[in-house]
């Protein structure tokens, strides 16, 4: 083992998008940084990658759609070459054999397709839910509040929250707390009609996570996925041109320019404690980095029980750690195809759009059901996207790229992976060709990224979207585990960082700035 | 008529699979289990007078209280431990793995050495005490009050290490009091004068081991022993047979409650509260809350509790005290309130005796902190003594004392004493 002489401020363990934001936020604030990521590439499964020849797609993450406006902001990321404008806003299409429905601006600002009476009810619920998940987006941005000892700061966050609380009247805010926990599938059958409508938004609640529409507690992610925002607007959501990388690439240009030393193909083996406190890092190569502080935007299992080791602390944070479930469901499709795909009965605007497969709630719900017995849904939902339509780098000329998240995918699926992708892969070429005819004859290479295949080439544990199933037990003041949910943990110096943490996963950036400012925040 | 024909052979099954469940709950028809040891504990247990020992039939009393407890101090005293909770914990990563469970420094722990221990949970509290016995370099026993199974095994994750329940496979006896050592060498173990207190050696007996400590919780010299259970009642025998003209008796637990009081030893969910039991958080003590502080190693690596324990150290979070009391007078102050200034509450008495050996009023107390720390003067114990219906109101001063209340010499001589 050789030792290094230089000592760092911190380390941060891990390249993808929320260990370089917070190792850019912390290198802003005069810190000597070192960022330390395993793969030859940074951005974690926020990427563009090359999967057939000339064919370039984001690698897992495709949709930007909640990158934290704080983060946008303290980073300067349009500085550093992130480009948000309204133009780039795109429809999401609820495709279906009877005709499709389309929900235009930020998440349906205008819904076509359905009847008047549907349009007005989805008004009606559209802005009940934004009204919502405005309540609870303080909540889901900022640092979990420390029920033991709460500072200044974190009581007037909740403050604003209880503000926004009594903002909404008290019949609304008696209807917010009854349906807070609800199923999303109950609630759309109160409020709503058109089976397609019903199926695109019972789809999205439930999109990265184990829950079919009828599981309770399954409104959450709808409000989770509202409470994120693009260029301002709840709800919205864009296809970055050059592929989620470029994102990446922005956040990297931040962090490099103030002053933020790293290094790639460095995986850490080890993070060295001594006497309760992390000391620094023990690479796989062999090489020991001191620094006063560790950040790990790994995985929080990976970090506690790979990197500390179990011995390094008690006994009842292993057991909590341990259980933090994480097994995703959402696999990943790449194709190359020789032409433009036509989806019936979708216009130009729509195909540039996000095409949603998943034409009822019953249907989302019956694909789930097999995934609770390690089986793969035989009629898959998804959400597609053409990004080449709009990004022409993207594929060789005349060509085209599709990047499909589908569901449900589990990851131990009981009959093994090796045996079940080609028969997943055809499940979901059957539903591409009643959507999209004639689809299959021009697919020039197929990449179906399994839950598994993701955990191995991403470094995300059990494929999973958030790093740990974002549901109510482990959201908030339990995430990633109780009693250690503002960054801490039990050892003096080491932090996590990553979607493991509060608020979650998703390209936010959020876990990684909180991280940052708690770190800041503590020696200040 | 098809549905009747249908019924019956469901009805059976149904009876056939409610038999089977009857079958598979013993516990639904013994109550409370026996020991190896029954069929001469129930021989001999003439008042009939038992409790429920984790779950196992156990004496208070067999003949007679008084002369029980005196058989500890002037004769021997042989006390079933059968019922204590007890895990074999092997393996190369034993005792590094029981270094991270338990507060004391176990690389420290010989191999043939016994040492009393504590263990706490990640917020420092201690979940039990008990002792460890290490067998080998790689083998260790550790008894407990408590069950603590799933806690060991996830505290085992990460190490080389297996660790079973072995409460029912090996039986235990205590045998205490200053004709003990002459007892077991007179049954025929050679050997046994070279044990020091906390030693411990492997014996024959009936083609089977016995592993026999110079330990016990009576503060007197004495000895306890573990066999296989079907060894059990040849063991019994043996020492009853070797003890007959040295005044060997069977005793309960309150002529052993008394012997360990005074020799000033404390028992989970007796004298404090354990943190898995506690349902009030003010409940729940830290080591240093019950007179366990000095068991915490600070050099020593990691061990659960560690941060939270230095951390209400440093910060000085500690709330609680357990102190040895002496009080005016004869009376037992048993569960009695403990006032400052015969006015202001500021504790309870958790055990309570006349202590025949001590010739002095005892108890052991928790007190709520700075009372029983740094300010011990003026303390008073309200003492109810009921008189023929009537509850006659005591106040009585009390001085905090060191604990042991009683030191025998014989307890830690070696060779041991011939008596
Ligand atoms: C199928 C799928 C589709 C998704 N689609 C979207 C989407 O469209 N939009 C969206 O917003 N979100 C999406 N997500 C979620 C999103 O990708 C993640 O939540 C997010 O990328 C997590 O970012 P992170 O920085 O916290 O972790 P990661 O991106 O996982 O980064 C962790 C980094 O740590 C590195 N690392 C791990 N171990 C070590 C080690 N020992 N030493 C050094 N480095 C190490 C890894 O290589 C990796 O680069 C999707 C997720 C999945 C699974």
């Amino acid at each position: 083992m050789t030792s290094s002489e230089v000592n760092w401020d911190a380390i941060v363990i891990g390249g993808g998008h929320n260990g370089l934001v917070a190792a850019a936020t912390l290198a802003k604030s005069g810190r000597k940084v070192l960022l330390l990521e395993a793969g030859s590439d940074l951005g974690g499964a926020a990427r563009t990658e090359e999967f057939a020849p000339g064919f370039r797609v984001s690698a897992v993450a495709h949709l930007l759609n909640r990158l934290h406006p704080d983060v946008v902001k303290t980073l300067e990321l349009e500085r550093h070459g992130l480009k948000v404008e309204r133009a780039d806003f795109m429809p999401s299409v609820a495709l279906s054999k009877d005709g499709s429905l389309v929900l235009h601006g930020a998440y349906g600002e205008v819904l076509t397709g359905a009847s008047p009476t549907e349009q007005s009810a989805w008004k009606e619920l559209r802005a009940q839910l934004l009204r919502y998940a405005g309540v609870l987006k303080p909540f889901l941005s900022r640092r979990p509040p420390d029920l033991a000892g709460m500072s200044i700061a974190e009581m007037t966050g909740l403050g604003q929250t209880a503000l926004a609380l009594k903002r909404l009247g008290k019949e609304d805010m008696r209807d917010f707390l009854r349906v807070l926990l609800m199923n999303v599938y109950d609630l759309l059958d109160e409020q709503l009609s058109d089976d397609r409508l019903k199926g695109l938004l019972a789809f999205d609640a439930t999109l990265g996570s184990h829950l079919g529409p009828r599981s309770p507690t399954s409104l959450l992610g709808l409000y989770y996925r509202l409470a994120g925002e693009i260029g301002g607007l709840a709800g919205a959501q864009m296809l970055p041109k050059g592929g989620m990388g470029a994102v990446v690439t922005a956040i990297r240009a931040a962090a490099e320019q103030a002053g933020v030393s790293i290094r790639p193909a460095s995986p850490v083996a080890k993070v060295v404690v001594e006497k309760g406190r992390a000391i620094g890092v023990v690479t796989q190569g062999g090489e020991t980095l001191r620094a006063k502080t560790v950040v790990s935007a790994t995985n929080p299992a990976t970090t506690i029980l790979d990197l500390v080791g179990p011995r390094e602390v008690d006994t009842g944070f292993v057991r909590k750690v341990k259980n933090i479930r994480m097994k995703g469901d959402a696999a990943k499709l790449h194709l190359a195809l020789d032409r433009p795909p036509q989806f019936s009965g979708v216009d130009a605007a729509g195909h540039k759009g996000r095409l949603v497969i998943a034409p009822s709630p019953d249907h989302v719900e019956r694909a789930f059901n097999p995934s609770k017995y390690g089986e793969f849904s035989p009629e898959p939902v998804m959400e597609i996207t053409l990004p080449s339509l709009a990004d022409v780098s993207l594929a060789p000329s005349g060509a085209c790229v599709l990047s499909a998240v589908v569901q449900y995918a589990p990851y131990a699926l009981r009959a093994g992976w090796a045996a079940g992708r080609p028969q997943f892969l055809k499940a979901i070429m059957a539903q591409l060709e009643t959507y999209a005819p004639g689809i299959g004859a021009t697919v020039r290479h197929a990449e179906l990224l399994t839950p598994a295949d993701i955990e191995a080439r991403y470094r995300m544990p059990g494929g999973h979207w958030h790093h740990g199933e974002l549901q109510a037990d482990q959201m908030l003041m339990s995430r990633p585990v109780s009693g250690w949910s503002g960054y801490d943990t039990p050892l003096e110096g080491l932090f996590l960082a990553g979607a493991g943490s509060h608020p979650g996963g998703g390209i936010s950036g959020a876990p990684g700035l909180n991280a940052a400012r708690r770190i800041i925040a503590m020696r200040a | 008529m098809a549905q009747a024909t249908r019924k019956k052979p469901i009805a059976s099954e149904v009876d056939t699979a409610l038999e089977a469940r009857l079958a598979a709950q013993p516990h639904f028809r013994t109550l409370r289990l026996g020991t190896p040891f029954q069929p001469r504990i129930d021989a001999l247990g003439l008042k009939q007078d038992w409790y429920s020992w984790a779950g196992y039939r156990a004496p208070h009393s067999l003949w007679d209280e008084e002369l029980e407890y005196f058989a500890i101090r002037s004769q021997a005293a042989l006390f079933d431990i059968s019922p204590m909770t007890k895990y074999r914990i092997e393996g190369p990563g034993a005792e590094a793995y029981l270094d991270r469970v338990t507060l004391r420094d176990v690389t420290r722990l010989q191999p043939g050495r016994v040492h009393y221990t504590a263990w706490c949970d990640d917020d420092g509290f201690v979940l039990d005490d008990g002792t460890l016995f290490r067998l080998s370099p790689t083998r260790f026993r550790l008894c407990s009050q408590e069950r603590h199974l799933p806690w060991l095994l996830d505290s085992a994750i990460g190490y080389e290490v297996s660790i079973e329940e072995e409460t029912e496979a090996v039986a235990g006896l205590a045998l205490q009091g200053p004709t003990s050592f002459a007892i077991l060498r007179d049954a025929g173990f050679a050997g046994v004068e070279r044990l020091k207190v906390f030693d411990l050696a492997e014996f024959a007996h009936d083609g089977a081991t016995v592993t026999i400590s110079r330990t016990g919780f009576t503060g007197d010299l004495g000895y306890e022993l573990f066999v296989p259970a079907d060894k059990a009642l040849s063991l019994w025998d043996r020492l009853m047979m070797a003890g007959e003209l040295r005044g060997i008796r069977a005793i309960g637990y309150t002529a052993l409650n008394r012997a360990r009081l005074e020799a000033g030893l404390i028992v989970a969910n007796a004298d404090f509260t354990t943190s898995e039991h506690a349902i009030r958080a003010d409940r729940l003590r830290m080591p240093d809350e019950i007179g366990l502080g000095f068991l915490v190693d600070p050099e020593k690596g990691h061990f659960n509790g560690r941060r939270a324990i230095f951390e209400a150290r440093t910060k000085k979070k500690l709330r609680h005290v357990l102190v040895g009391l002496e009080i005016e007078g004869n009376i037992p102050a048993e569960h009695a309130i403990v006032y400052y200034r015969k006015s202001q509450e500021v504790g309870l008495v958790s055990a309570a005796m006349w202590s025949p050996m001590a010739k002095r009023n005892i108890a052991i107390a928790s007190l709520q902190r700075p009372y029983g720390d740094t300010i011990v003067d003026d303390l008073w114990v309200e003492i109810y003594a009921m008189r023929e219906l009537q509850y006659q109101k005591l106040m009585k001063k009390a001085k905090v004392v060191q604990r042991p209340f009683i030191k025998l010499d014989r307890r830690t001589a070696s060779p041991p004493a011939d008596f």
